[in-house]
């Protein structure tokens, strides 16, 4: 290619193509349109929703209007499933990757009994969808009594087989044999060796998994549909869809425009925390990638 | 304890030290056989058990399998799961590859944005991306609704017909942006050094994306189409939640996976929906664990 003018750190500069950012363009126009059409829909009230064109602001403002509407309907029980949802995002998301964290590490760089089996399990388990769980989980969890509590939600929220997977892949790469070694020799103890020395090199690893397993919990609906009954307990998702199914069912008690504020106050914190992390995303999964 | 360890004979440390390992990958193993293996064992025993008039709970050995698999509804729903995976899959990996070419051909203004942009609809949860859609879908004030009366016409995407389809939009939606980054993440660590062996050779830029990128993007390609194949499958979050607004469209045994939840929560019939779930656990994990084979081998 003519237009290729130097070569810097194994990158190509080139001449950029209007064409190709013109038809780029369009993936973005298709990727965004929706959450224009939430935003410019959120600042309606439910008369003008129901007769503007969708894709334009018409009639009042009164975004700010929505907002009070969405977090006081019914005693501020959408404050309460945000406040769940952070509850099982926290715990969940926490917990899944802290323990992918520690069982990644211990098969990335130590040799024990059994490895292969534990290996051959958690490779078969990443082929397991979680949805395919689901329905048997609760039937067993039924039988505990687990059903309808918390724990229902967060429990299986705390396996993530492909977290593990990624951050053992990470940790054979980054973290250094002879360091351990070292910090052994030092007299450091195995715990004490993980937390100050692994944890350190594992960091965009350990970002790339959270990330994972925040938008898992955060979106986390079947699960939650499926465990509880009690609304207090639901995270937003599915109350979200609980609002929705009571605007079109037999004693209709529309409430459109809250639907729609929640939805934008539902993904307003997830994607800014995602904005934010994003580019440790990217180099944890590359680092995935190069070992497969 | 010290002391024992310090006139330890080196074999015995070895030893000790093998044992550490356990340690650290214990409690992923604990909570791993609560919430994945104890259940996959309830349900295969659940599927060997039926709940009848006369007798009550009683072993029935394969009978819940061999009626799964007369049962029109369960084959319903399976071809269903099969038409969006060999329909909308090519189209959105297709979509995503050459997203991620473009994205890494260096010829892209504000390539950082676009990266970003097309992915932040991963972010947005499976409820609010139906609910939007599903909003946008409607004929009576939606978009399509304006556009409907703009062209004169009644087209309607949540009609029995085409609601597939509307479901593979709002996947394609979803999951282009994260399947486009995968693949970008695997084209970001070729070796520069390939890229210039092909210059020197006089190779363009079609030939540099065959020769070099595309064997390159295989294992991300493999994975990428493992989690698709999951994801058809499983298929439940979407028409579940579409339903409420296209309750003709969408019966209860849309996919297999709605059809075990309606057979559990609608019909209490736990054996027979866990039945329907260990069918389909163990044909994703067979089809994947063939795609896998099939594409770590050198030629495809």
């Amino acid at each position: 290619m003519s237009s290729v003018s130097r070569t810097k750190g194994g990158a190509t500069y080139r001449r950029k193509s209007t064409i190709l950012t013109i038809v780029m363009g369009l993936l973005l126009v298709y990727s965004l349109l929706p959450l224009f059409w939430l935003f410019v829909n959120s600042t309606k009230t439910q008369a003008s929703l129901l007769s503007s064109f969708g894709l334009w602001f018409s009639g009042p403002f009164a975004l700010f209007d929505n907002i009070g509407q969405t977090l006081t309907y019914n005693n501020g029980i959408f404050v309460h499933w945000f406040g769940n949802t952070l509850l099982y995002v926290v715990i969940g998301a926490g917990g899944a990757t802290f323990l992918a964290l520690l069982g990644g590490y211990g098969l990335a760089k130590f040799n024990f009994p059994g490895k292969k089996f534990v290996f051959a399990l958690i490779l078969g388990a990443v082929a397991i969808p979680g949805t395919a769980l689901a329905v048997p989980t609760f039937l067993m969890f039924s039988q505990l009594g687990l059903t309808n509590t918390v724990w229902a939600v967060i429990l299986p929220s705390l396996i993530s087989p492909f977290g593990l997977y990624l951050i053992w892949t990470y940790a054979s790469d980054a973290i250094p044999s002879e360091l351990l070694e070292a910090a052994r020799i030092d007299g450091a103890s195995e715990m004490r060796t993980f937390f100050t020395i692994a944890i350190r090199l594992l960091t965009p690893g350990l970002v790339t998994v959270l990330l994972f397993t925040i938008v898992a919990t955060w979106n986390n609906y079947f699960l939650p549909l499926i465990m509880l009954s009690d609304p207090t307990l639901y995270p937003l998702t599915v109350g979200l869809n609980q609002w929705n199914a009571q605007a079109s069912g037999v004693a209709a008690q529309p409430i459109y425009n809250l639907v729609i504020t929640g939805s934008l106050l539902t993904i307003v914190p997830i994607v800014v925390a995602f904005l934010f992390l994003q580019r440790f995303w990217q180099s944890g999964l590359s680092a995935g990638s190069v070992k497969e | 304890m010290s002391s024992l360890q310090l006139s330890s004979p080196p074999v015995m440390r070895r030893t000790k030290r093998q044992w550490t390992g356990w340690m650290f990958v214990l409690p992923f193993l604990l909570v791993f056989a609560l919430v994945l293996v104890a259940p996959v064992i309830y349900a295969v025993y659940l599927s060997l058990f039926r709940d009848q008039l006369v007798g009550g709970n009683a072993f029935v050995g394969f009978a819940n399998y061999v009626e799964a698999l007369t049962d029109p509804n369960f084959w319903d729903s399976l071809g269903r799961v099969v038409l969006f995976l060999v329909v909308q899959v090519p189209i959105m990996l297709l979509i995503a590859l050459a997203a991620a070419l473009a994205l890494d051909s260096a010829r892209l203004h504000a390539a950082s944005f676009f990266r970003i942009a097309i992915f932040l609809p991963y972010a947005v949860p499976a409820v609010v991306a139906v609910l939007m859609w599903g909003f946008i879908y409607g004929t009576q004030f939606g978009l399509v609704g304006s556009f409907d009366k703009f062209f004169g016409i009644a087209f309607d995407p949540l009609a029995p017909n085409v609601v597939l389809a509307a479901i593979g939009n709002i996947n394609t939606w979803e999951f282009t942006g994260y399947n486009m980054l995968l693949f970008y993440a695997a084209l970001r660590v070729i070796s520069g050094d390939l890229y210039e062996a092909a210059e020197l050779d006089g190779a363009r830029a079609f030939q540099v994306i065959r020769s070099i990128k595309l064997p390159a993007l295989r294992p991300a390609i493999v994975i990428a189409v493992i989690f698709s194949i999951i994801g058809s499958f499983q298929l439940f979050n979407e028409p579940n939640i579409l339903k409420s607004l296209a309750p003709n469209s969408i019966s209860t045994f849309f996919t297999p996976n709605m059809y075990a939840y309606n057979l559990s929560f609608a019909g209490q019939q736990y054996n027979y929906s866990a039945t329907i779930a260990i069918i389909m656990g163990v044909l994703t994990a067979v089809i994947a664990y063939i795609v896998q084979l099939r594409g770590s081998r050198k030629e495809l």
